[in-house]
């Protein structure tokens, strides 16, 4: 079992690094990544909201309903993280009245 | 009230550890240091939520730095004094709050004709679009540091046992 995820494990890497081969080298202009919308936001970010930091621009306009939906993922991990520790202390409090303190 | 932490050992032996984070120090140095130092974190904090226009910063990382400093208050000042400047309670209504008027922030465009969180829209902040966008990004980078202020003071009390 063990040989066979190792080997699996080693066929991944090897496909990876076979295919990074073919990836843009750093701070291409001509890469995919960088022809698509990143050109408007560079050229109009200033323009269009008065930003003169692109990264607020992209994070808070742009890109608004990603940050939104991290502001909500932020606020679902405190309420599930209360919930469970809630319910796990009154759990312990609840042994504590059966078999006292450990 | 308080977590407690079971080491396993007899209570004498124990210690002070039995009271987790809830026990206070009672040290001048970190009274006094305490006091001058949070409100220093808290207007910078600010600082930080306000010029995520200009500099590196955001509701996030300001958020952090307010949540930092109230958990500053309840380590050097114990439950009692800390409770009584930030209640337990306003940990999740911070963070319950700052994700509701986020999400009325992009509701809000939508009344008027746009699409969510497209900050263009909204009449009433400002005379151009580029004004109102700027409007729009501030407006959401506050309710974002509120919500992470609430969100991890929330965690750190329900951690130490402290929010109920």
């Amino acid at each position: 079992m063990r040989i066979i995820s190792i080997s699996l494990l080693l066929l991944l890497g090897g496909v990876l690094a076979y295919a990074s081969g073919d990836l843009p080298s750093r701070g291409d202009p001509q890469a995919p990544a960088s022809v698509h919308v990143s050109p408007h936001y560079i050229e109009n970010s200033l323009v269009e909201m008065e930003t003169p930091n692109m990264v607020t621009a992209v994070l808070a306009d742009y890109r608004a309903f990603d940050t939104f939906g991290e502001a909500v993922v932020v606020f679902t991990a405190a309420l599930s993280c209360l919930l469970i520790l809630i319910r796990r202390r009154r759990e312990e409090e609840g042994d504590e009245g059966r078999e006292g303190r450990a | 009230m308080s977590l407690r932490f079971d080491s396993g050992l007899p209570e004498g032996l124990a210690g002070s550890a039995h009271r987790g984070m809830s026990r206070t120090y009672h040290s001048l140095f970190v009274d006094v240091v305490t006091k001058a130092m949070v409100p220093m974190i808290q207007v910078f904090a600010f600082y930080v939520i306000f010029h995520g226009h200009y500099s590196p910063g955001g509701g996030f990382q300001g958020g952090v730095m307010l949540a930092a400093s109230i958990m500053l208050l309840r380590l050097a000042m114990g439950q009692e004094e800390s409770f009584r400047r930030f209640p337990p309670d306003w940990g999740m209504l911070l963070a319950a709050g700052g994700t509701l008027l986020f999400a009325v922030l992009g509701v809000l465009p939508m009344v008027f004709g746009g699409n969510f969180l497209d900050y263009e829209y909204i009449p009433f902040l400002g005379a151009e679009a580029a004004t109102r966008r700027y409007w729009g990004i501030l407006l959401a980078e506050v309710f974002i540091g509120f919500l992470v202020w609430g969100a991890l003071v929330a965690i750190y009390d329900a951690l130490s046992g402290g929010g109920e």
